[in-house]
């Protein structure tokens, strides 16, 4: 699926409709580099966010991958294509 | 196990989220006035069902009351049940980060877990396919979330458990909650709620046969009544904090003084039904009699043969007309999981104040039953022991024995 190059804002629109909003963790600061252990996501929380990133962008992270994407900067990368380029 | 009323757990708090209002004052101040919160769903459009009336919370914002992170994570009653535990902690002064994370135990009761949720993904398994299916829906449906989520939520790591016996469980986890205390728990919190309004829930509550199918919601849930023709549902309940006696010391509502359950034989045994060998148990229990009890908290199912049966059980017990009776839930529908737990919530209210809550109404009792059923008006009475009775769908029976603070 030919897309247009997503964005944390994207990111952070489907964080919040599939993870929802911690009352202690500003989703709109400067998250591209916190871990989602910082995030407070669990393993679960991970999970739900890749299978929105499947259903709605588009783009298959299978679970193996998506285990080791731990920041929202690596999802993003892996989904524009980058990581799998560098590998 | 028996437990001298002394040293009886003590409740210390109470969370009500319920059709009659959020907190207790809200919830107390409705009981008393005794007006059915009875009317069409708005939860989804009901109105092509054959019971589209139920006892919805008033009011209730997720995001007002539930942590944000666990709106998209857990179903309503989840959602519910998290609000009740909120109120009933900062009720009973309980500061979980303060207290051993150990000594602390959460058990819920439910009769329909997650099912509004549950639907959800259903659908969106039979629309889009299985990639579509939350992965939340691992958790959220299943009847131990709102266990699991409480005690995520506050750091209790004490013994934690789910019951599911219907309208009877939270008796049950009153139960249980004394259990965990005798094994050294120091604070439990029980309870429960349900939320079983949803197309798919409301669908498998027709299967009972016992939902009115009257086509007026102020004569749909009639309990006790010469009209009874079926219970509405409703949605909600009350969460408790339950401590050791000595702990609890002045914070107390009363106590949970004696408690027994019994299961019915099956249909066409031939053996009577144990609800009033459910009531003597829980009395002995409690080391009372029945000239003890001033008031009896009734399951009031709404359904002829099951009223008579309940009228039969406490006239068995208490003689004709021999204590005073009442059901408050007539105002809300049938909580299912929750309804006890709001009697229960209720009843120690009532201690407090010396007042029987009415029953709404005013039932219209036959004569047969030999119930003195509290009518449409409060009844002051000096109220130091009070019953629960409590009957889940599939033969499940639980009575609960509650003193007040200074008994």
């Amino acid at each position: 699926m030919a897309t247009r190059e997503r964005t944390i804002d994207d990111l952070r629109a489907l964080m919040r409709a599939a993870v929802g909003e911690a009352d202690d963790i500003d989703l709109d600061g400067d998250i591209l580099d916190s871990t989602f252990t910082e995030l407070e996501y669990d393993s679960l929380a991970v999970l739900e966010l890749a299978a929105r990133i499947e259903t709605q962008w588009g783009v298959l992270i299978p679970e193996d991958d998506a285990s080791g994407l731990e920041t929202p900067r690596m999802f993003l990368d892996y989904v524009n294509g980058r990581a799998v380029a560098e590998r | 196990m028996s437990v001298l009323t002394a040293d009886a757990p003590a409740v210390t708090g109470i969370g009500v989220v319920a059709p009659t209002g959020i907190g207790v004052e809200e919830h107390w101040a409705a009981t008393l006035r005794g007006v059915p919160v009875i009317g069409p769903l708005t939860r989804f459009d009901a109105s092509r069902y054959p019971s589209p009336f139920g006892g919805e919370v008033p009011g209730f914002d997720a995001a007002e009351r539930v942590p944000g992170r666990l709106i998209p994570q857990t179903d309503h009653w989840t959602h519910l049940a998290l609000a009740a535990t909120d109120l009933a902690l900062a009720d009973a002064g309980v500061v979980p980060a303060e207290l051993p994370e150990y000594e602390m135990a959460v058990v819920t009761a439910s009769s329909s877990g997650g099912v509004e949720f549950g639907q959800r993904e259903i659908q969106a398994l039979w629309r889009d396919g299985p990639r579509h299916v939350g992965a939340y829906q691992s958790i959220a449906w299943f009847y131990a979330a709102t266990t699991g989520q409480i005690s995520i939520r506050h750091g209790m790591r004490g013994p934690c458990g789910v019951v599911v016996a219907e309208q009877a469980g939270a008796l049950e986890s009153f139960a249980q909650a004394r259990r965990y205390l005798a094994d050294g728990a120091r604070v439990v919190v029980s309870g429960g709620t349900d939320a079983p309004f949803s197309p798919y829930g409301l669908t498998c509550q027709l299967g009972s046969g016992r939902l009115s199918t009257g086509a007026d919601p102020a004569r749909a849930y009639l309990p006790f009544d010469a009209a009874a023709n079926g219970f509405v549902p409703g949605e909600g309940g009350a969460i408790l904090i339950i401590e050791q006696a000595a702990t609890a010391q002045d914070r107390s509502y009363g106590r949970i003084a004696g408690y027994a359950a019994t299961f019915d034989p099956p249909p066409g045994s031939g053996r009577p039904p144990t609800l009033e060998r459910a009531v003597r148990a829980a009395l002995d229990d409690a080391r009372l009699t029945p000239a003890d009890v001033d008031v009896v908290f009734a399951d009031a199912a709404g359904v002829p043969d099951l009223d008579r049966a309940e009228a039969d059980a406490i006239g068995a017990v208490f003689g004709p007309r021999g204590v005073p009776v009442t059901a408050p839930k007539s105002l809300t529908g049938r909580l299912y999981a929750g309804g006890p737990a709001l009697d229960a919530a209720t009843a120690l209210l009532a201690m407090h104040d010396s007042v029987i809550p009415p029953t709404a109404g005013g039932a219209d009792v036959p004569p047969g039953y030999a119930l003195d059923l509290v009518g449409a008006e409060p009844r002051p009475a000096r109220l130091r022991t009070a019953l629960i009775i409590a009957r889940g769908y599939g033969g499940f029976n639980a009575a609960l024995v509650l003193r007040g603070p200074n008994t």
